[in-house]
């Protein structure tokens, strides 16, 4: 029971790194309808500048301001930061090939993926760097199972991320205009809504989601290498997919999904199993739920 | 713009065999003088392998003796040969065109074949490039069945790939060499090249029917969540390979025999655009394309769409398959994490960079970037900022691929040019 408890909250905390970064993947498809294969990377840049950031502010104001107040600071500076990445994606890469097929605007993004990997590792080399930890890691036992503040942090500011993002889209009137453009990206345009603000903005929060994830990562693995954002990039973009068009209620359950059946998996089998037995639940669900969990019918061709 | 009009005057009514005559004088050139006479008066170390591209990246002085060297090696006896045979070749031209198209084809390509095994004679590492090359064009033109004729995203090449790279060499392995995996082997070495083939074809045999694990799931499913099906495909062949002990796991399979010479990969690679080009331009391939474009209505047009679909995917993964054989011969070395996601943007840059539904476009599309990655060698990283750039040029003017929806007519192409 307990080694079970203790699996579930580091399936919870894995979970919620493929949640957060999934449902960026999951709104740029939902509303511009095409893959950003860029995503992973833009994790990836996200928590290089989220690395940068951390250590400026650790050597010029730890000594006079409290942790908390350092957090903050870094993780909002950052999503300012690389929101800015996911607008230049989405300018460079996408608003060129609008009118495209939407297979050549997938194999633009992979390509500026492969740039921004190749780009970090000329400027930083290829030695590895350690991201410095925001707080000191204080260990609990909770009746036998084992877990850190910063497994709890992770967690609870990835349900706080999900709880505000699903306030915005619902509730405001840029989220309105969101799930406008993702129900038709081609009438809604004529209605005064400018795809080229909307297009950019959820690039943007999508990179801002990616990059939060990136430092919380950071703080749970602290190690950083240039393709770190490919295999969870790929695995956060089978979970959006598998959640349903559009829908980041699904994605981020797929999310969690994912990381349960990695963590579980690791447990009863043989760790090298975990990829083998995880694609083949998601290639069973996909066949007998050919449209993820929740995704709708729609009247746009679905094609690539 | 003046001197390249004359230019294109001068040298229009050279049919193809004329230019084939001209390159071959270029290669025999090279070949009997480049390494004595040339190369060592304009102070190079040795022949500039793929045109010196390699030399002038990491040597920026010798850029002179390299355009010297490429000038007096390939350009001038190319013009000087074309230009003083052109009423022999046109005479030629129009004699083969007289003769049945597959003889006219046999004859040209022999030719072509004869002057690239020259060509590449001279050092190992062109022979290498060219074989890798011819092994991209298979791979290439086996996505653009499903990803250009039938019209799905199909990410799962590498995995087809890997069944096929697998399945042919534990065949050899086990039959034709003696190590220590497999132990002895079962029947003598000396018929390896010969039953080669055969175990090719197997190796495609078993991708296709692995092809099924993608095929089946589209009758349902199109688009986007087929693209992640077909992902998952290949995440599992590399995590099943991985966990099969007895074919090394993660470590791989090494010391295949070198089937995979020059001439064979030559003879599949032609196979291959003749078959598959047949294959498009048949019924079925018809087919194929009324299924890309309108699922509905060709259903209702008495096209079997779930048929078409097992056939697209069964034959795309064939050849893919094969291409994999020949790989894991070639390079005499294969693990899982060679046919992974690094693969997949290789092969996908590939095709979308040729042109999709085009065989010629599969053809330039696996030439350029294969080429292009062994040219920018010595820029190591840069190479990767490069050849992205290329392609998202290539995206934003032209999404479709440089060569979409196009093939050349071979007859056109051998004709004599008799003004």
């Amino acid at each position: 029971m307990d080694y079970f408890l203790q699996n579930l909250i580091n399936a919870l905390q894995w979970g919620s790194f493929y949640a957060v970064i999934s449902i960026g993947y999951s709104m740029v498809y939902g509303v511009l309808m095409v893959f950003n294969f860029a995503h992973g990377d833009i994790f990836m840049i996200g928590t290089y500048i989220g690395f940068a950031i951390a250590t400026l502010f650790i050597t010029l104001f730890s000594s006079f301001l409290p942790a908390w107040v350092i957090f903050v600071a870094v993780v909002v500076i950052t999503m300012f930061l690389a929101s800015w990445v996911g607008v230049f994606v989405e300018v460079a890469g996408y608003r060129p090939l609008r009118q495209a097929p939407r297979a050549s605007a997938a194999i633009t993004g992979l390509m500026i993926g492969i740039i921004f990997e190749t780009g970090i590792l000329i400027f930083l080399g290829a030695k590895r760097l350690s991201f410095p930890p925001l707080m000191e890691s204080v260990a609990y036992n909770i009746g036998g199972v084992y877990f850190t503040n910063v497994k709890v942090m992770v967690i609870v500011i990835s349900l706080f991320l999900m709880l505000a993002l699903n306030f915005l889209i619902q509730k405001t009137k840029w989220g309105m205009a969101m799930r406008a453009m993702s129900y038709d990206f081609l009438a809604v345009p004529l209605m005064g809504v400018s795809i080229n603000i909307i297009a950019p903005l959820t690039f943007a929060i999508g990179a801002g989601l990616a990059s939060v994830a990136g430092i919380l990562y950071g703080q749970a693995y602290p190690i950083l290498d240039p393709y770190m954002g490919i295999l969870v990039g790929w695995k956060a973009f089978v979970a959006a997919i598998l959640g349903g068009r559009g829908s980041i209620k699904g994605a981020a359950m797929a999310g969690y999904l994912l990381g349960f059946i990695e963590i579980f998996v690791a447990m009863v089998f043989p760790s090298t199993f975990r990829d083998l037995i995880a694609y083949s639940i998601i290639l069973l669900i996909l066949t007998y739920r050919p449209r993820g969990f929740f995704g709708m019918e729609h009247s746009a061709k679905l094609r690539l | 713009m003046e001197i390249a009009r004359k230019f294109k005057n001068q040298f229009s009514n050279v049919p193809m065999f004329g230019w084939l005559l001209g390159f071959l004088a270029a290669v025999l050139v090279e070949f009997f003088l480049g390494y004595d006479y040339i190369s060592l008066v304009l102070g190079l170390p040795k022949i500039p392998v793929l045109f010196g591209t390699l030399v002038i990246l990491k040597n920026p002085i010798m850029i002179p003796s390299i355009i010297a060297y490429d000038i007096i090696v390939y350009i001038i006896p190319i013009l000087i040969v074309t230009k003083f045979t052109v009423s022999m070749t046109n005479k030629i031209a129009t004699a083969l065109e007289k003769t049945p198209i597959w003889l006219s084809t046999i004859i040209h390509l022999a030719l072509f074949y004869g002057i690239m095994h020259l060509w590449a004679g001279i050092n190992d590492y062109r022979i290498l490039v060219i074989k890798l090359t011819m092994v991209s064009i298979i791979l290439t033109i086996s996505i653009n069945v499903i990803n250009g004729y039938q019209g799905e995203f199909s990410c799962s090449h590498p995995g087809f790939m890997a069944v096929g790279a697998y399945v042919s060499s534990i065949l050899t392995l086990l039959l034709f060499v003696n190590d220590k995996m497999f132990g002895t082997a079962l029947l003598p070495s000396a018929l390896g090249p010969w039953l080669f083939p055969f175990i090719l074809i197997i190796g495609g045999f078993a991708a296709a029917l692995s092809s099924l694990l993608v095929a089946i799931p589209s009758f349902r499913t199109r688009g986007d969540y087929l693209a992640i099906i077909s992902l998952a495909f290949m995440f599992i062949v590399k995590s099943a390979i991985e966990n099969m002990d007895f074919i090394g796991g993660a470590r791989g399979m090494s010391s295949q025999p070198d089937y995979a010479s020059l001439p064979v990969i030559f003879c599949w690679t032609i196979l291959t655009i003749w078959i598959v080009h047949n294959f498009v331009t048949s019924i079925m391939g018809k087919a194929l394309n009324a299924v890309r474009d309108d699922e509905a209505a060709s259903e209702s047009m008495t096209v079997k769409t779930k048929k078409t679909k097992i056939i697209a995917f069964m034959f795309g993964a064939f050849w893919a398959g094969i291409a994999g054989g020949l790989f894991a011969h070639v390079l005499r070395f294969i693990n899982p994490g060679t046919f992974s996601i690094q693969r997949l943007a290789e092969i996908l840059a590939m095709v979308y960079f040729g042109g999709l539904n085009s065989i010629v476009g599969s053809i330039v599309g696996a030439v350029s970037i294969s080429v292009l990655g062994e040219a920018l060698r010595p820029l190591e990283l840069f190479k990767w900022i490069i050849i992205p750039l290329i392609l998202i040029f290539v995206m934003i003017y032209r999404p479709y691929g440089l060569i979409s929806f196009k093939e050349i007519n071979v007859k056109k192409l051998f004709r004599s040019k008799n003004k």
